[in-house]
């Protein structure tokens, strides 16, 4: 899957697949073979070779979900050691904005699709829900450029679980244990925050590019 | 004689304070007033000999004395309107203000018999206008504004020109008619007439929209309008302006014209940010003197504004770019009471000026200044309504087409009927030179303010309902929306910098990065370390909740411990549990409903009459109710905790260690969060999360005996600070986070 600009009918079949553009699979190649180092495939360490992402807290949750089975739709969990253009594609669909020719049915999956791959990003351990610890990883990591605030850090991690408790589950009885957050209840939360229009980046202009080291 | 003496004096002081120093007298009058005290003077000086017991001076506090009737009258007008509740949701306030304003100019005509004074436009530019710009950049949303701003921009600069031209060339066509009679109006007065008249106003944008709480996105969009296209319209007016006065003009002059606005747009951005800046440092320093730290940020921003004004560059532009500027570094550096006496005293000028704006409006609509032509003021109503309608059409179009984010066609139809005139075209129109045809378009610029503040004003309520356009969203704001958002930024910026494309998280990111960098170790006080959005947030209520909890905390005694405690364990799977003591309970409400606590929200706050996080309710006393027991239990386990660790140790080491147990209470997490991965809730009756159940009951009851034998630690435990200060953060927390339905039951069965 290397030099696929050579390869009309095979860039034609990853068009379709992922939605893109031939121009935008043309630079995402380019680009591919910029972090690879123009090997066929990339491994985790070649992220590193990107300057401005490590000042990204969340950096080392954007990299393994680029590496992620279920992202990947290779499998229901585990990391791959090495991905492909195509795989890198694949993840790069899920920032993809919304077309203006998209019917409701569309619409609707997509977002379902976005929102998958967030809750990919919270769930590390693949079992399906969010758990108490994996949230506070989560508020950690984004507070990691604060680091007296450890504490603050793991309460504002269980505040904000309670609040999930609450919006999703509502009443609960004395003795129930509330175990995670799922996927019906992550959507939940996310109603208020409007995905469609936030979630996305613009492939359109991509003479701009930024350079590895 | 007692006749004339006294219809002098109510006469003429009367009317000397209506003129007073904001109004110079219409060109053809002059002012008799100096002559008035002739008869008191002379009966002065018949008897001069004697010293007067009782004299008059009006001359000496005359100017003070004539503001202060102003405004006065202003206040009063204002109370009145609310004082009849249903008035200003029917008739927008600035209506109600007008007319005041016209019976008034009706007042003084016929009292003087000659044109009411006219409102000078000095003193609009450079006192009146000033405050209500500063309100509205300060409390500006910088999330929905930064993330609107290509759009607000292409709506200010080029719906902006296109109005201008469109309405210019329409109304000369208009003037070549030959019945109307209008030939002698050339071109460039009709462009210059369109340069002052195209423009959104602010002030009437503002006080229209603030009533009708559309959804946050729209109002964004209108009013960062009526506030950029300021810049467009200072240089189109200045621009035709000039070239009036000028004999040819020539190519050169064109390109000078496009070359200002660029000057005059980024200078006014730049001028600002740097008086933004040089304030935020200097209340840096103000910790000894916390008195004046809110003259700063007034002095700074007027500061920008006359500078700008100075150069000729956009004076509202640079007033918002300082606020908007410097208000992060100034909030974190100044105390609470600065940062409550800048928002009340940002909200009295503003609301103030605004009433003397539309005041004046109305006063000076009265008297002979006109000049009437039907054609002409007609058609200048309908290419108003009608340029300005195509213009967003044409631009929603663009925006659309680049932008996921879509302007609906409703939204459009909003956008387009709120572009409302106000008092900026009427001052801009009295500084136009003098030349045969100005009184016409002064009639005409009132005309079309009156009708747009009146007509469209009054009609775009009932026509925001009819269209169903989306309102403002009520909705408290959470920690884990907070959360949410700033994953989402961090992540978006972080594929851009994978996808090796630099967009609009990019160059946030880029912004935040140089501002923790730099700029807040230049320019704040207390530099710990980068302060994120979430912390912030919650940090607010914590301070807030520190103070309350000092007031309430001391108000408690001794013997009510024991009941609370035992109360709590109520609902918990205890084997003993005592009756609630009712009379305590109600007592500790009584007192916590009297030190109500106000949730303070975070959303922008676009209403001229209150202030955000005012509205108190009784839930809210319910809510500090169920906090203050977890609280005192809190307080109690930890007190027990720590008397228990130094009296028995082997046993805690038993129990899986005691150290882990004061960190669940601080991170009022349920249970071990080694031990056991999910997390219980509790909505157990009296209290919810913070019960370490899965500890057993076994452990529950060892720790019941160890807490009823240390009651008398209890008081001084709460006395420590520290302690306070962890509860704090975690009841602010919680009050923060759990929404108010969820404690109210707990309530129910204190």
């Amino acid at each position: 899957m290397g030099s696929s600009s050579s390869m009309p009918e095979e860039v034609q079949e990853l068009a379709d697949k992922t939605g893109f553009t031939l121009e935008q699979i043309e630079h995402l190649h380019r680009r591919f073979k910029q972090i690879s180092g123009d090997q066929p495939t990339i491994r985790k360490e070649s992220f590193d070779s990107i300057p401005d992402l490590e000042f990204n807290p969340i950096r080392s949750k954007i990299v393994r979900a680029f590496f992620d089975k279920r992202n990947l739709r290779q499998g229901p969990c585990g990391l791959a050691d090495e991905i492909n253009f195509e795989d890198f594609l694949t993840i790069m669909s899920y920032f993809r904005p919304i077309e203006m020719n998209m019917d409701e049915e569309q619409l609707d999956h997509f977002r379902n699709e976005k929102l998958k791959f967030l809750f990919h990003m919270y769930d590390s351990d693949n079992d399906g829900k969010i758990t108490l610890q994996e949230y506070r990883k989560v508020v950690e990591e984004l507070l990691s450029r604060n680091p007296h605030l450890d504490e603050s850090a793991r309460s504002i991690a269980d505040g904000a679980m309670m609040e999930a408790a609450s919006i999703c589950v509502g009443q609960m009885e004395p003795d129930q244990v509330y175990e995670g957050i799922t996927f019906e209840h992550f959507l939940k939360m996310w109603q208020g925050i409007d995905i469609d229009t936030k979630m996305h980046v613009r492939f359109l202009n991509m003479d701009t590019m930024a350079h590895c080291h | 004689m007692p006749g004339p003496f006294l219809s002098l004096l109510l006469g003429s002081p009367a009317v000397g304070a209506l003129q007073g120093p904001w109004l110079r007298p219409p060109p053809e009058d002059a002012g008799p007033e100096n002559g008035s005290w002739g008869p008191e003077g002379a009966q002065e000086n018949e008897s001069s000999v004697h010293l007067a017991v009782f004299s008059l001076d009006y001359q000496h506090v005359q100017v003070p004395f004539e503001i202060t009737l102003w405004i006065m009258l202003a206040s009063l007008a204002k109370i009145g309107f609310h004082l009849y509740n249903k008035l200003p949701s029917v008739v927008p306030e600035s209506c109600l203000l007008i007319f005041v304003g016209l019976i008034m100019g009706g007042i003084i005509y016929g009292l003087n018999d000659k044109s009411p004074p006219v409102m000078d436009s000095d003193i609009f530019f450079l006192y009146l206008l000033p405050p209500i710009v500063l309100d509205a950049g300060y409390f500006m949303p910088h999330r929905p504004f930064f993330e609107n701003i290509g759009t607000i921009l292409l709506y200010a600069v080029v719906g902006t020109i296109w109005n201008v031209f469109g309405i210019g060339f329409s109304l000369y066509g208009i003037c070549q008619v030959k019945s109307f009679q209008l030939q002698d109006i050339s071109l460039l007065h009709n462009l210059l007439f369109g340069s002052l008249i195209a423009a959104v106003d602010p002030v009437a944008v503002l006080s229209v929209f603030e009533e009708i709480h559309v959804n946050e996105k729209l109002h964004i969009l209108v009013f960062g309008e009526s506030l950029l296209n300021d810049a467009v319209s200072v240089v189109l007016y200045k621009l035709f302006r000039s070239f009036c006065e000028m004999s040819t003009i020539k190519t050169v002059d064109v390109f000078a014209g496009i070359g200002n606005f660029f000057v005059v747009g980024i200078g006014g951005v730049l001028v600002g940010l740097l008086f933004g800046m040089i304030a935020a440092f200097t209340t840096r320093f103000t910790k000894n003197i916390r008195v004046i730290e809110p003259l700063f940020v007034f002095l700074y921003s007027y500061l920008s504004y006359l500078t700008a004004e100075m150069f000729h560059l956009s004076g509202i532009v640079a007033i918002i770019a300082c606020a908007m500027g410097m208000k992060r570094y100034v909030e974190a550096n100044i105390s609470l009471k600065s940062h409550t006496t800048i928002k009340y005293f940002m909200k009295m000028w503003s609301s103030v000026s605004d009433t003397l704006i539309f005041i004046f409006l109305g006063v000076s609509t009265i008297g002979d200044n006109h000049e009437w032509s039907w054609p002409y003021i007609c058609f200048t109503i309908i290419f108003c309504l009608l340029w300005r309608a195509l213009g967003v059409l044409v631009l929603t179009f663009f925006v659309n087409r680049l932008h996921v984010n879509t302007v609906t066609s409703k939204d459009q139809f909003i956008i387009a009927y709120g572009g409302l005139r106000g008092a900026i075209c009427f001052s801009l129109v009295f500084l136009l030179p003098d030349f045969p045809r100005k009184k016409l378009f002064i009639a005409a610029t009132t005309v079309v303010i009156l009708f747009t503040v009146f007509v469209q004003g009054m009609t775009i309520r009932p026509l925001v309902d009819l269209l169903d356009v989306k309102r403002k969203g009520e909705s408290v704001p959470t920690v884990g929306e907070q959360i949410h958002i700033r994953f989402l930024d961090h992540l978006l910026a972080g594929i851009e910098d994978i996808s090796g494309h630099w967009g609009q998280y990019y160059w946030k990111d880029k912004l935040e990065y140089f501002n923790s960098k730099y700029l807040q170790k230049f320019l704040l006080r207390e530099y710990d370390q980068p302060k994120s959005s979430i912390v912030l947030l919650y940090e607010k209520l914590e301070r807030k909740h520190a103070i309350e909890l000092v007031e309430a905390g001391q108000l408690i005694h001794a013997p009510s411990h024991t009941s609370l405690l035992n109360s709590n364990r109520s609902g918990v799977m205890v084997k003993d549990s005592d009756s609630l003591n009712e009379a305590v309970l109600e007592n500790i409400q009584k007192i916590l409903t009297r030190n109500l606590y106000k949730i303070r929200r975070t959303v922008p706050a676009y209403n001229r009459h209150t202030l955000p996080g005012e509205s108190g309710t009784a839930e809210q006393a319910k809510e500090i109710l169920i906090l203050r027991h977890r609280s005192l239990r809190i307080h109690m386990n930890r007190s027990d905790s720590d008397h228990s660790r130094k009296e028995k140790n082997d046993s805690d080491s038993a129990h899986g260690g005691s150290d882990t147990k004061p960190k669940l209470r601080r991170s009022l997490t349920v249970g071990n969060p080694e031990k056991v991965p999910g997390m219980k809730c509790n909505r157990s009756k009296s209290m919810s999360f913070s019960s370490p159940l899965q500890l057993g009951s076994t452990e529950l009851v060892n720790e019941e005996e160890r807490e009823k034998g240390s009651h008398a630690e209890i008081e001084i435990h709460m006395k420590e600070s520290e302690r306070k200060k962890e509860v704090c953060r975690t009841e602010a927390l919680l009050l923060h986070t759990i929404p108010a339905h969820l404690l109210r039951t707990g309530s129910k069965t204190c």
